[in-house]
């Protein structure tokens, strides 16, 4: 928490002046993030390649980190691994496909799928070698020997060994399944400069930043995706998203097209900073990153309207109907001072 | 003995209001197990809603989870996200 204030301090943001007619909001928030169920697979193909199957559907960039940390655990190049989203009955089960939890957990069961198989990989070099599986270490993509002791042999590569696999005991795979515990909670700090126009209630959103503590970036820019990502959801609940019902109960606004969500021409370039502070109970330094940033944008926002009228909204969304209404409820008040 | 923290509700509820208790048990499931010993019925309904906090750290599925004879855990209700 102290991390992301102090980056939020120290942003471009927060260091310029509030431009005459705008007005500012800070907010912080928090999410403790989610670990639970995963399963995940990994095997190697016979030219070395390896895929990695896991369960959950990407929705904002998990396959690309999923491969990253496999490929770091096994010290190949990222393009060397292809992941492959399976479902229930072909992997096993995965809990839900959420805003935080995917990368953490079920990254956590890749990395160990990867290292089961990197066991099974030492095994076979062991085999070939005609050494004892602990005499074989695994170090930047080879089967090496773990000390001169063992005897002088050339390095195996994944290509290698998967090309023998047949020989020393079949498909080369790993396999892991778990309860991740651990999630590590985020926490966020929101800066936004907004506009109010005062006769009919509508906000701008003139300028937003959002820092967060987000773990090790595994892929910066799918991390600040999600960011950007929760901000707009954020500002759609603070200014506009609502059900809107008739006298009888009817629902008004059941399209998208009447139920107002803000859209690229409604929304500045929502600018980021990745304080990265690394989980410990990641091998990565994971941590979930999709939900802390919808947390803060409502109360950010509220405050940029306080200071920007005067008047404190205490219901969301902070829709123009309702802002004009709290501002023409003030102007009395106003008026006679 | 870990240090219990029940929420004012579940202390209400089971506990006579008392919301701090010093528990013997190395897991969750035997801290649990002593609790609904102590005031009976309470073990069900923390296994079923509750998340736990061990040392500040909270977990979804602590059932096997270790804890240290001078642990805090605290009981929370259990929040669904993802």
């Amino acid at each position: 928490m102290v991390e992301t204030l102090e980056a939020a301090k120290n942003s471009p943001h927060y260091k310029t002046p509030v431009k005459p007619g705008h007005a500012r909001g800070v907010a912080a928030g928090f999410w403790f993030n989610v670990g639970a169920d995963s399963s995940a697979a990994a095997h190697v193909g016979e030219d070395g390649t390896v895929t990695v199957i896991s369960g959950n559907p990407d929705i904002g960039g998990s396959r690309a980190s999923l491969a990253l940390m496999a490929a770091e655990t096994l010290g190949v190049d990222y393009d060397k691994v292809r992941p492959v989203i399976a479902d229930t009955s072909s992997i096993g089960f995965n809990f839900v496909t959420g805003g935080s939890r995917v990368t953490f957990a079920t990254g956590l069961a890749v990395v160990n799928a990867v290292r089961d198989m990197i066991e099974n990989l030492k095994g076979r070099a062991a085999k070939i070698w005609e050494v004892e599986p602990d005499a074989v270490i695994w170090e930047n993509g080879y089967a090496k020997p773990a000390s001169s002791n063992v005897g002088k042999f050339e390095p195996l590569s994944l290509a290698q060994l998967a090309a023998q696999a047949g020989k020393t005991g079949g498909p080369i795979n790993g396999h892991a399944q778990l309860n991740a515990q651990g999630a590590g909670p985020g926490f966020g700090v929101h800066i936004v400069d907004l506009s109010v126009d005062r006769d009919t209630g509508i906000v701008t959103v003139e300028r937003y930043t959002a820092a967060q503590d987000v773990g090790t970036a595994i892929h910066p820019s799918y991390v600040e995706g999600q960011l950007q990502g929760g901000v707009a959801q954020g500002v759609g609940w603070a200014l506009n998203e609502e059900y809107i019902y008739d006298a009888k109960g009817r629902l008004q606004n059941a399209g998208f097209l009447d139920y107002r969500m803000p859209v690229a021409s409604d929304l500045p370039m929502i600018e980021t900073v990745l304080v990265e502070v690394p989980n410990p109970s990641h091998p990565y330094g994971v941590r979930g990153v999709g939900e802390v940033p919808i947390v803060p944008p409502m109360a950010a926002i509220g405050n940029a309207i306080a200071r920007a009228t005067e008047v404190r909204m205490l219901d969301l969304p902070m829709s123009p109907p309702r802002l004009s209404a709290a501002l023409d409820a003030m102007a009395p008040k106003r008026a006679a001072e | 003995m870990a240090k219990v923290v029940l929420t004012y509700s579940f202390a209400r509820q089971f506990a006579g209001g008392k919301t701090e208790h010093e528990v013997s048990g190395q897991s969750i499931r035997h801290l649990v197990r002593a609790l609904d010993e102590r005031f009976p019925g309470i073990g069900d309904r923390l296994n079923e809603d509750m998340a736990v906090a061990i040392d500040g750290v909270i977990h979804q599925n602590a059932f096997l989870e270790k804890i240290a004879p001078d642990s805090e855990v605290c009981f929370i209700p259990a929040l669904q996200g993802g």
